[in-house]
């Protein structure tokens, strides 16, 4: 806490417009999370039961959003197996293996981390689908969506990883030298198992942004609202179905996508505790 | 560096400011993304014109309506007909369009009936024939729910949306085009005007006949092309001078060459 009365005016200025932008961005939270509960919560009182079926037809009265709530934890979780090992190892190669790369690497990485997501989504779009489609058609798929998000994942993973690596004292590499130890046993017995809690917590946060990307997404995944039958068979994400029919819902129909905004906000704020208790935060 | 935020915050605030005056001296359309194209051009013209900014947003013709209705829009584009319970809204006829099946070039198929379309789309034909297409499965691209195009599609080969089996659902006509290009088996629908202007630009997309009749600009002004819709700018109440205007201007002779590069048809023809 910072205490007002001694720092100069200017301080005290700032001070003021910080906690004004603070308080902000809180309230701007609260009053959506507050439209999304208004919104759904008649909804979700008469027809919550219906959610959870597997017909999607707004038009007939049928919002079943099973099948693309799993899609969405489909998509993210395959991304994550894909992506989590490949910035783990990497991070842990460059800090330790090649540290001479590490510098221009991670500044390539940085700047993968700013491309924007449709970008990658219009790659996957016209590059990615097109060749699995040459391999297993439709092309369109779970596996496009996982590859896609998978690699906007990866930059930001490794950086956590290497953040959370450079946060180990350096006695840890000290005493593993002094007693002889190899580099990899090292890595794989001492540094990675400390460092754990710092990037799974990095990781378990990276699922969110997985869960709430859109528009890649709805670019590369099929969008077919299905339980798909294997990684090549397309599937309906949460926030694809949110962006491609909110500009068309009317009445019970929008209502529900509002419920299913409200179930995203859910699982990624719970999936957020879960990261801060991972990685030791505390907030009080 | 306190010196740089101050300036920064004043920046912001005067953004703020000048963000919230301009907002007067605009007009906003939005709805189908068929239009939307055509009528991004148009309001480019207008502007250089008159200087009033129309500034367009594509979302499908229900969105165009409803933002007519809670005053959001000035204009709402919508791509087909107005139905008998959306007489509270004033359709203003600007252009015909027809709706073309699309394959991939390199698809040897020149022609599908009726029928087979509606097998194609209800999952009971999935492959396409031995001889030409290696029996390959075929992909099916069908519209998201509430597009006026798959509203006409639907009714046409009188399929209700729960029947189609689709491979992949896109919104926006350009995504179904890139779906259709990027697939050598895939199968679609989109507006006929971004269908052609794809095709001749180098996009590898080819039209198909609807009942032997080909989906060109020629034949829909001839009133021949079975899956024809009409381009229609709505208002709700009564119309303002500047909109009045707009809607004057979008549908003046010498703008009929601005819908043929976009491959629509003038009301007037």
């Amino acid at each position: 806490m910072i205490t007002t009365s001694s720092l100069p005016l200017s301080d005290r200025l700032l001070t003021l417009v910080l906690r004004l932008c603070g308080g902000l961005a809180a309230l701007v939270l609260g009053g959506i999370v507050v439209v999304l509960l208004v919104q759904a919560l008649p909804f979700l009182i008469n027809e919550g039961a219906g959610i959870w079926q597997s017909t999607w037809q707004p038009g007939q009265g049928e919002y079943g959003m099973a099948p693309m709530i799993a899609g969405s934890l489909f998509v993210s979780v395959l991304a994550l197996v894909l992506a989590a090992p490949v910035a783990v190892l990497l991070a842990a190669w460059l800090r330790y293996f090649a540290p001479r790369l590490r510098r221009p690497v991670l500044a390539g990485v940085e700047l993968m981390a700013g491309i924007p997501s449709v970008v990658y989504g219009l790659w996957g779009m016209l590059v990615l689908v097109p060749w699995i489609n040459q391999w297993v058609p439709p092309g369109a798929s779970w596996l496009a969506g996982s590859l896609v998000l998978g690699l906007m994942i990866v930059p930001l993973a490794l950086l956590v990883t290497d953040a959370a690596l450079g946060q180990l004292p350096l006695r840890y590499q000290r005493a593993g030298e002094a007693l002889a130890l190899s580099r990899v046993g090292m890595l794989r017995r001492v540094l990675l198992p400390r460092a754990a809690p710092g990037i799974v917590g990095g990781v378990v946060l990276q699922f969110g942004r997985a869960l709430g990307e859109t528009m890649a997404v709805l670019m590369v995944c099929g969008n077919v609202v299905q339980w798909p039958d294997s990684v090549f068979a397309p599937v309906r994400t949460l926030t694809a179905n949110i962006a491609l029919e909110m500009a068309y819902a009317t009445g019970d129909h929008r209502v529900a996508l509002f419920a299913s905004g409200l179930l995203l906000i859910a699982v990624t704020g719970l999936l957020l505790m879960a990261s801060w208790r991972l990685r030791g935060v505390s907030h009080g | 560096m306190q010196f740089g935020l101050r300036w920064l915050g004043g920046a912001v605030i005067v953004l703020f400011l000048v963000g919230c005056g301009e907002s007067g001296s605009t007009l906003t359309v939005t709805g189908s993304s068929t239009i939307a194209p055509l009528m991004a051009e148009l309001a480019e013209r207008y502007e250089t014109e008159t200087g009033i900014q129309v500034d367009v947003q594509s979302g499908g013709s229900g969105r165009g309506m409803g933002d007519v209705r809670q005053g959001l829009a000035d204009l709402g584009m919508v791509s087909r007909a107005l139905k008998a319970d959306e007489q509270d809204l004033d359709g203003h006829l600007i252009g015909r369009d027809g709706i073309a099946i699309i394959v991939h070039r390199d698809n040897p198929v020149r022609a599908l009936n009726d029928d087979q379309i509606r097998a194609i789309y209800t999952g009971k034909m999935q492959r396409w024939d031995a001889g030409s297409t290696e029996g390959r499965p075929i992909t099916v691209v069908h519209k998201a729910q509430g597009r006026s195009t798959q509203e006409l599609f639907l009714a046409y080969f009188q399929l209700e949306n729960s029947q189609v089996q689709p491979d992949r659902v896109i919104g926006e006509n350009q995504q179904g085009i890139k779906a259709v290009a990027g697939d050598p088996f895939a199968i679609g629908y989109v507006s006929i005007g971004t269908a052609i202007y794809e095709a001749d630009n180098g996009t590898a997309i080819r039209l198909l006949p609807l009942e032997g009749k080909p989906a060109s600009l020629a034949v829909l002004a001839q009133g021949g092309y079975p899956l024809a819709r009409e381009l229609n700018l709505v208002t709700h109440g009564e119309m303002s001078q500047p909109v009045a205007d707009f809607l004057a201007f979008v549908t003046r002779t010498d703008m009929a060459d601005v819908y043929h590069d976009y491959y629509f048809l003038p009301a007037a023809e």
